[in-house]
Order: C-alpha cells, then sequence, then structure tokens
C-alpha cells in the first residue's frame, strides 16, 4: 500500500471537515414534520405599545420585575420606560431613572431642571424584546442556548446558556442583560409562561392605560392585529434588517 | 503506510472519536434543529416547558372579586377602575395561602407615580391626569387618609 504526501493530505482535510460537522447537520424533516411545523403555527404573538398613552407611571416595569424575578435593586430590567422631553429649541433630554421602575415623579431630568415655558413636547416610551423575526442573538449564540419558538417568542436556555455574552453584544434595541443570579443572559420574553396559559403578559395587565398590548398576528380578527395592520405604525431600527415584532404607535423621530 | 503516518492519525481519529462519544453523552436528546431554520431554531426542546412552567404571579383584578366583593364593587365604579389592584397591592400569587395579608402600601410614592404634576403641555399623556404637586399638597400625610383608593371622588374633606 502506497500512500503519497498529496493523498494523505487531500484525506485529512477531507476527514477533518466532516468531523466538524455537527450531526445534527444532517437532520432533514420528512414532509410530515414539515407539515406539521406549518400547521401548528396558528400564533406569532406581537406586541403594540401606543406612546401616545404612555403617563410614565412605571407599573409595568414594577410588575414585570416581580413577575420574572429580576432582582428588584439590581440595576438590570426586562423592559424599561424612557422619557424624552424635547424643548423648543430643539434640544432633546432623555432619562429613565430605575428603567422607571419607580415612575417619573419629578420634573427634573437628570439633576437638569427644563423651564416648563420652553417644553415643546414631551412623552414615555416603553421599551421590550422585539421578539426579531431575524434576531441577531440567536445568530451569535455559539452554543443554541437562545432560540426561537414557532410562536416568534425568542426564549434563552438558562441550563445551556455558558454567559459569554456575545448576544448582550449583538442586541440592536439593547435589551438583553446579564442576569445577577443565574449568571446567564437574560431578557423579556412577552412572558410566555403567561401568554401560553391565555393570560396577557404583567406589563400589559397592568397598564391602566392601555399604552401597552398583546397581537397574535395570524389572527386577523384579533383587535390589536386589526390596528397593527390597518394603522400607522412603526418599529425600531428597521434599518437594521432584524425585522422587530414590537410596533408603536405615534413614535417620535428623537426615539431611537 | 509507514508507522510515523499512521501513528498520528490513529491520535487524531481516536480524538474525534471521543468527541462523538462525549457529544452523545452530553447533549440531551431532545437537542436538536425544531423548525425550519438551523440558525434560529437550533436549540433543547425541553426548554420550552421549563418556560411554560415558570411561575405566575400577578392574578389580575378578576380573581378578587370572590373574596373582596366590597373593594372590588368599589373599584369598578371609580375612577381608579383601570388600575389593577396588584398594581398597589404587589402580586397575589401565593395570597392567601401563604401571605394572608397583602401589604396595604400607604405611601405617597405610589400615588405620585401618576399624580405627580410634571408640568408638561397637553400633548403629553401625562397632562390628562388630575395632578397635585408634592411639595404643596398637604405634606407629609399619606394620601389615602384623606382620598379613598379604591374610589378617589369619595370623602375628600
Ligand atoms: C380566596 C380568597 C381571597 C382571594 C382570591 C384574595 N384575597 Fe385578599 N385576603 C383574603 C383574606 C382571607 C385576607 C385576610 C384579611 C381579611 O380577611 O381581610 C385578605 C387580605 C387582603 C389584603 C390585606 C387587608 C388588610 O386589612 O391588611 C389585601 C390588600 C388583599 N387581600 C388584596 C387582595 C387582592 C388584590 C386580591 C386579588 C389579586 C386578593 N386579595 C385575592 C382572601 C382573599
Ligand atoms: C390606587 C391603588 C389601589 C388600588 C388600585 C387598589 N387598592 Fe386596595 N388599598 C390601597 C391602599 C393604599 C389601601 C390602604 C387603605 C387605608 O389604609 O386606608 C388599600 C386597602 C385595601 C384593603 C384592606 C382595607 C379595606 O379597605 O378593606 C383591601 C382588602 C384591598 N385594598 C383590596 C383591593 C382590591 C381587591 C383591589 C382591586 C379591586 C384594590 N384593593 C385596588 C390601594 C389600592
Ligand atoms: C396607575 C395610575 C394611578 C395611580 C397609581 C393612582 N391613581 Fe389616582 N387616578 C388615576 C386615574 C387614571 C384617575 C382618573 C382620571 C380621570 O378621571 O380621567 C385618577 C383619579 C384620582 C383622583 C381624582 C378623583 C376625582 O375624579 O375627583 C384622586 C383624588 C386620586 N386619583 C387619588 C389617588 C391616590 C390617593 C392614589 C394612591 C393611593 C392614586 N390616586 C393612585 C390613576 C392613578
Ligand atoms: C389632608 C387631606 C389630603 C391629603 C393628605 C391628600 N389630599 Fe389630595 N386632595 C385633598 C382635597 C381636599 C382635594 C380637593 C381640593 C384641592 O384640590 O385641594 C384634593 C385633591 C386631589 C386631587 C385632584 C386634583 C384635581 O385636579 O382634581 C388629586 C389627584 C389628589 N388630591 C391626589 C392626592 C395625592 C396623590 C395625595 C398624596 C400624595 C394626596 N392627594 C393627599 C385632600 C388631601
Amino acid at each position: 500500500m502506497s500512500c503519497s504526501r498529496r493523498n494523505f493530505l487531500k484525506d485529512a482535510a477531507g476527514a477533518a471537515f466532516v468531523s466538524s460537522l455537527p450531526l445534527s447537520a444532517f437532520v432533514i424533516l420528512t414532509t410530515e414534520e414539515a407539515k406539521a411545523a406549518v400547521a401548528a403555527a396558528t400564533v406569532r404573538w406581537g406586541y403594540l405599545v401606543d406612546t401616545n398613552k404612555c403617563t410614565g407611571c412605571g407599573m409595568c416595569v414594577k410588575a414585570c420585575k416581580n413577575e420574572n424575578e429580576i432582582p428588584y435593586d439590581a440595576p438590570v430590567t426586562r423592559t424599561w420606560v424612557e422619557r424624552y422631553v424635547v424643548t423648543k429649541d430643539g434640544t432633546t433630554h432623555i432619562d429613565s431613572p430605575d428603567g422607571g421602575r419607580d415612575g417619573f415623579t419629578s420634573d427634573k431630568i437628570r439633576d437638569e431642571e427644563v423651564d416648563p415655558e420652553n417644553i415643546a413636547k414631551a412623552f414615555f416610551v416603553p421599551k421590550l424584546c422585539n421578539q426579531c423575526d431575524n434576531p441577531a442573538c440567536v445568530q451569535v449564540c455559539p452554543v443554541g442556548a437562545t432560540y426561537k419558538t414557532e410562536d416568534g417568542v425568542v426564549l434563552i436556555d438558562r441550563e445551556w446558556c455558558i454567559g459569554c455574552g456575545y448576544c448582550i453584544m449583538a442586541c440592536p434595541y439593547g435589551v438583553r442583560f446579564f442576569h445577577p443570579d443565574h449568571k446567564v443572559a437574560d431578557k423579556c420574553n412577552f412572558c410566555y409562561h403567561r401568554i401560553t396559559k391565555g393570560m396577557m403578559p404583567a406589563c400589559v395587565e397592568s397598564c391602566a392605560f392601555g399604552a401597552r398590548r398583546l397581537a397574535n398576528l395570524r389572527d386577523p380578527d384579533d383587535p390589536v392585529t386589526k390596528i397593527i395592520t390597518t394603522e400607522r405604525v412603526a418599529v425600531l431600527k428597521d434599518e437594521y434588517g432584524t425585522k422587530p415584532h414590537v410596533f408603536y404607535l405615534g413614535l417620535d423621530n428623537n426615539v431611537r | 503506510m509507514k508507522r510515523h503516518v499512521l501513528h498520528p492519525l490513529w491520535v487524531a481519529v481516536g480524538v474525534v472519536g471521543l468527541i462523538f462519544l462525549a457529544r452523545l453523552v452530553l447533549v440531551p436528546d431532545d437537542f436538536g434543529v425544531h423548525g425550519d431554520s438551523f440558525t434560529y431554531n437550533y436549540y433543547r426542546l425541553g426548554n420550552i416547558d421549563e418556560w411554560k412552567n415558570f411561575p405566575v404571579k400577578y392574578q389580575g383584578s378578576d380573581t378578587c372579586v370572590e373574596c373582596h366583593k366590597d373593594n372590588v364593587r368599589t373599584h369598578r365604579r371609580s375612577p381608579h377602575k383601570r388600575v389593577q389592584c396588584e398594581n398597589c397591592h404587589g402580586p397575589a400569587a401565593s395570597h392567601p395561602d401563604d401571605i394572608e395579608y397583602l401589604p396595604l402600601n400607604r405611601e405617597r410614592a405610589m400615588c405620585l407615580r401618576c399624580h405627580a404634576d410634571l408640568d408638561y403641555p397637553e400633548s403629553s399623556a401625562r397632562s390628562n391626569l388630575p395632578a397635585i404637586v408634592d411639595r404643596h399638597h398637604k405634606r407629609r400625610r399619606e394620601c389615602v387618609t384623606c382620598h379613598n383608593p379604591h374610589d378617589p371622588r369619595e370623602d375628600v374633606e
């Protein structure tokens, strides 16, 4: 038996390539499985934020932290409320003390007085995970610990996450953070444990003003879906191509 | 083939074999592509149920009716009807089984979340709420000494 150096290198390269493929790369769905996947997809969760209605009471942030066991005093939160105050000279003042957890009870912004006579407009913008169709955070996960479910929600597997933080850096909306207790990445999941039981997310339930609402985008009769499909809504950072599924009514150009 | 070629080759094959073996042991059976995209749907299926089983804490105002009929009735016909009971009383998950008395939060700060005057233009949703200036409105007394939190229209003296 002879073995030229050329052949050996060829075989070795081939073997290295094959062994580097994960086994699951070869999984091919049978027709039945593929059909089942499509049929099951009767739900695609979306979310509507009406910035015209938000009063900045912060009850949503408080409810979210309690419901999802996010350490109450740690500087992390799954959802937060930003305040925008635009003065007549065009400057925008933005703040979100403790994510808006205790509401906005002072008219000072970052210890700065803004003369009320000088304010052109002021509004509050709740932010949360956009449950993107092309989630950048999922693409970068090196271990398959974060993924998109069939109903469109991006979840994090706390058993599997190694806490590397790539996803936290990858999210263009900055919704991910490091959970101080579980030592894994964490973010809003539309209260997956509630919406799969037919309940509303804690933030939606706690909003007295109807500024936050949940939609099943696959159900054309869903009243919130109707608003999203028939009224003028906007999404954040559309240019990133992430296809976010949190829609905003009355979104101002100052909001990034 | 010469020994100096075969020897490292076997070592390499052995290492690859070990990796597969380790993968077999360490990676759960339900780990794989569950959906149509390798990029977005490559995960451990069991995790979905783990999230579904996460405990619910906020029960919603409708569940209070059973035991607090009077409060609910007062609240439902008041301007505060849109404000959920648990916004002011905290999550009622283990109430009344483990936590017999939900806290009665009488702090001014709780009411000021909605009622602190921020002096914003009409277009701000905040301007539609009845507002008071904390410094000037009956300082250092709990709001509920004068206002009924379940129906703030009553009992103002
Ligand atoms: C199964 C019956 C039951 C349900 C449901 C229930 N409670 Fe109670 N609650 C009690 C009992 C019993 C007490 C003990 C004191 C009492 O009798 O008023 C109590 C006490 C309280 C207190 C403290 C009263 C005080 O005087 O200190 C609050 C506040 C309260 N409940 C709010 C709620 C809210 C809000 C809900 C709905 C999310 C709720 N409860 C649902 C039975 C219930
Ligand atoms: C705006 C905040 C707020 C909301 C909304 C609210 N509560 Fe209260 N509740 C309070 C405060 C504050 C007290 C303490 C009143 C006091 O000490 O005079 C209280 C007292 C109570 C008490 C005990 C004393 C009493 O009056 O019987 C019960 C029971 C109670 N609330 C149940 C409820 C239920 C049920 C709901 C929803 C239908 C509700 N509350 C909604 C703020 C609120
Ligand atoms: C989540 C927001 C929220 C919180 C918290 C809240 N309120 Fe209110 N309050 C409202 C809304 C909404 C109205 C009704 C405004 C309207 O009539 O359009 C209102 C109305 C009132 C009024 C005016 C009633 C009238 O029509 O004469 C008083 C007084 C009042 N609240 C007191 C309180 C007190 C005291 C607390 C704390 C125990 C409190 N509020 C907490 C939202 C809130
Ligand atoms: C000593 C009793 C007393 C206390 C304490 C008190 N209020 Fe009042 N409040 C009144 C009276 C009386 C009025 C009606 C007359 C007025 O506007 O001053 C009133 C009016 C209001 C109104 C209605 C204003 C409007 O424009 O309709 C709101 C809102 C309000 N109070 C909220 C609060 C809040 C929030 C607190 C706690 C931070 C509080 N009050 C504490 C007695 C009190």
